[in-house]
C-alpha cells in the first residue's frame, strides 16, 4: 500500500538503529513512553524494540481507549443493551472487554441481546433509521480521533429528526491523560515509573494538532516528538527524543509531517465544540477520576444523550484482584509482572482488558512476546505458563 | 482503535461521500471533515472518515531522507542485522 509498505523498509531500519546506537549515551538511560497502544502494537510487531540499544527502554502508556474504560461505564452499556427496547452498536473491540460479574456485550449477545458490531457512527445512525420501533444507542468510546465522526453522526442524527438515535459517549482526551501520568506519585516522588520523553500518537494529532503537547514540554520540561505507526516512523522518533534528551532540550517535534500540523484540524475541532463539552472529571480505568479529561454531550444535543435518555448512573464495582490492567495502563507494570498473564488470563479467556484490545499492552506482549517468553523459562514454568 | 490508514481519494460522490482506493480495496468514506478534498489527494481514514489529508510532499522528504540513511549503509550483512549492543 502507498505510504505503509515504504515506511517499512528494513535496510532503513538498520541504518537507524545503527546510527542511535552511535548516538546514545551509554552513562545514561532513556525511558521513552509510546502514549498510544497503536504504537505498543506496531513496536512489537516489527520488533523495533530488537533493534534499540539496551539504555533505551519503551514504557507503554495509556492510550488504549478500550483498555482505560472503566468497568462501572462498561457494566451501564450492557445494561443498556439488555434492555428488550435497545439496539446497542459498538465499535468490534468493546465486544469481549470483561464488564463485572463476568458479563460482556458478546455474551449479553448470545442471550437475546441486540448488539451490533459498527465499522463507523454513521452506520449507527442507518440503524435507526431502518429501525424506528426501537431505540438505537451507540456506544461511543475513543480518543480525539474517533470524536469528530461521532459529532457528524450526533449533527446527521438532528438533521434527520430522528427520536430513536442517542449516543452513550465516552470519549476521553490524550492531553488529560499525559497530564495525569507525568503528575502520577510513581512519576513524580515514587519514581517507580521512569519517563524522560514521550513519543506522540501521530493520528490524534492530526486532529488536534501539536500545540497541546507544547505545554508538557514546557512545564514539565518532557521532550514529545509526534510520531507516525510504521516501524521507520517510530524508529526516527526514538532518534529525535534522544538528540533531545543528549542535548538538555524539551520541545515539541513533529516527525509525522505528512498529516500533522501545529494547527490540527480545525473543522473537525469545531464540530467536537458544537455537540460536545468537557466534563469536570471522568473516570479512566488504572488512573481513576481525572479532571477535565472527558466529554459529555452539550445541552443543546441533551435529545440525543443516552446517559440522560435512560438516567445512566454508574455504580462502583470492585477490581478483580489479580489483574494487573490499572497498573499495567499506568506504565507502573508490565504484562509479564502480572501472576495471571499468559495463564489465567489469554486473548481466548480476558481477565483484563488489555488483553482483549487489539492495543493492549497484554495483548501484544502475548501475541508478539510470550513464546519468547517461554523458551527462556524452566520447563516447570513452561507448563504452568502454556496457555489452555 | 486510533489506528489509521492512507487512501487515495479516486472519485467524490454527492453527500459529502467519497470513493477511496487502499491499496487496490476500494471503499466509500466520508469526507464531511475536510474542505476541499479532490481525486488524486491522499487522505488519512479512520472509522469511515477522512480525518486529515497526507502531503504528500512531506511524506516524499521522508522517504528521501530513509533512502538516503539505506543507501549510505549499503548491503553489508553487518548493516542488515547491526550490532546494536
Amino acid at each position: 500500500m502507498r505510504y505503509i509498505r515504504e515506511f517499512r523498509n528494513g535496510q532503513a531500519a538498520a541504518a537507524l538503529a545503527g546510527k542511535l546506537a552511535q548516538e546514545v549515551d551509554p552513562r545514561r538511560s532513556y525511558h521513552l513512553m509510546e502514549f498510544c497502544g497503536g504504537h505498543t502494537h506496531a513496536i512489537f510487531r516489527h520488533g523495533v524494540q530488537d533493534l534499540l540499544p539496551e539504555n533505551v527502554e519503551l514504557v507503554h502508556g495509556p492510550g488504549c481507549p478500550v483498555c482505560v474504560l472503566a468497568i462501572p461505564r462498561l457494566d451501564l452499556a450492557v445494561e443498556l443493551a439488555e434492555r428488550d427496547d435497545v439496539i446497542l452498536a459498538s465499535y468490534g473491540d468493546m465486544l469481549r472487554v470483561p464488564a463485572s460479574r463476568k458479563r460482556s456485550l458478546v455474551k449479553a449477545r448470545s442471550r437475546g441481546s441486540d448488539v451490533r458490531v459498527v465499522t463507523s457512527a454513521t452506520e449507527a445512525v442507518r440503524i435507526a433509521q431502518e429501525n424506528p420501533e426501537n431505540n438505537v444507542v451507540f456506544f461511543a468510546i475513543g480518543f480525539e480521533t474517533t470524536t469528530p465522526p461521532t459529532a457528524l453522526a450526533i449533527l446527521e442524527a438532528s438533521r434527520l429528526g430522528l427520536r430513536n438515535f442517542t449516543v452513550y459517549c465516552n470519549h476521553v482526551l490524550t492531553p488529560s491523560a499525559i497530564q495525569s501520568i507525568l503528575d502520577s506519585p510513581e512519576v513524580r516522588s515514587l519514581g517507580s515509573v521512569k519517563v524522560d520523553g514521550f513519543i506522540g500518537p501521530s493520528h490524534v494529532s492530526t486532529v488536534i494538532g501539536s500545540r497541546p503537547y507544547e505545554y508538557f514540554a514546557r512545564e514539565y520540561q518532557k521532550p514529545v516528538v509526534i510520531s507516525g505507526f510504521e516501524p521507520l516512523d517510530v524508529l526516527l522518533s526514538i532518534r529525535m527524543l534522544v538528540d533531545q534528551l543528549n542535548s538538555g532540550r524539551a520541545t515539541v517535534e513533529n516527525q509525522f509531517l505528512r498529516g500533522v500540523t501545529r494547527e490540527g484540524n480545525l473543522k473537525a475541532q469545531r464540530l467536537v465544540a458544537e455537540v460536545f463539552e468537557l466534563r469536570a472529571e471522568f473516570e479512566w480505568r488504572g488512573l481513576g477520576n481525572v479532571p477535565y479529561s472527558g466529554l459529555k454531550i452539550k445541552d443543546a444535543y441533551a435529545a440525543f444523550d443516552a446517559e440522560r435518555r435512560f438516567g445512566l448512573v454508574a455504580r462502583p464495582v470492585p477490581e478483580n484482584k489479580a489483574c494487573q490492567c490499572p497498573a499495567i495502563i499506568r506504565g507502573a507494570k508490565k504484562p509479564m509482572d502480572c501472576k495471571i498473564f499468559g495463564t489465567v488470563c489469554t486473548p481466548s479467556n480476558p481477565i483484563g482488558s488489555c488483553m482483549v484490545s487489539s492495543e493492549g499492552a497484554c495483548a501484544a506482549y502475548y501475541k508478539y512476546r510470550h513464546h519468547r517468553g517461554l523458551a527462556e523459562q524452566p520447563v516447570s514454568e513452561k507448563i504452568c505458563r502454556s496457555p489452555a | 482503535m486510533c489506528l489509521a490508514v492512507p487512501a487515495q481519494v479516486v472519485e467524490l460522490l454527492p453527500d459529502e461521500i467519497a470513493l477511496v482506493d487502499t491499496g487496490g480495496i476500494r471503499s466509500h468514506i466520508s469526507v464531511a471533515l475536510l474542505d476541499d478534498v479532490q481525486p488524486g489527494d491522499y487522505v488519512i481514514v479512520h472509522v469511515g472518515h477522512a480525518i486529515n489529508k497526507l502531503d504528500v510532499e512531506e511524506a516524499e522528504k521522508t522517504l528521501a531522507l530513509f533512502a538516503e540513511l539505506a543507501e549510505a549503509i549499503g548491503e553489508s550483512p553487518d548493516a542488515v542485522y547491526p550490532r546494536v549492543s
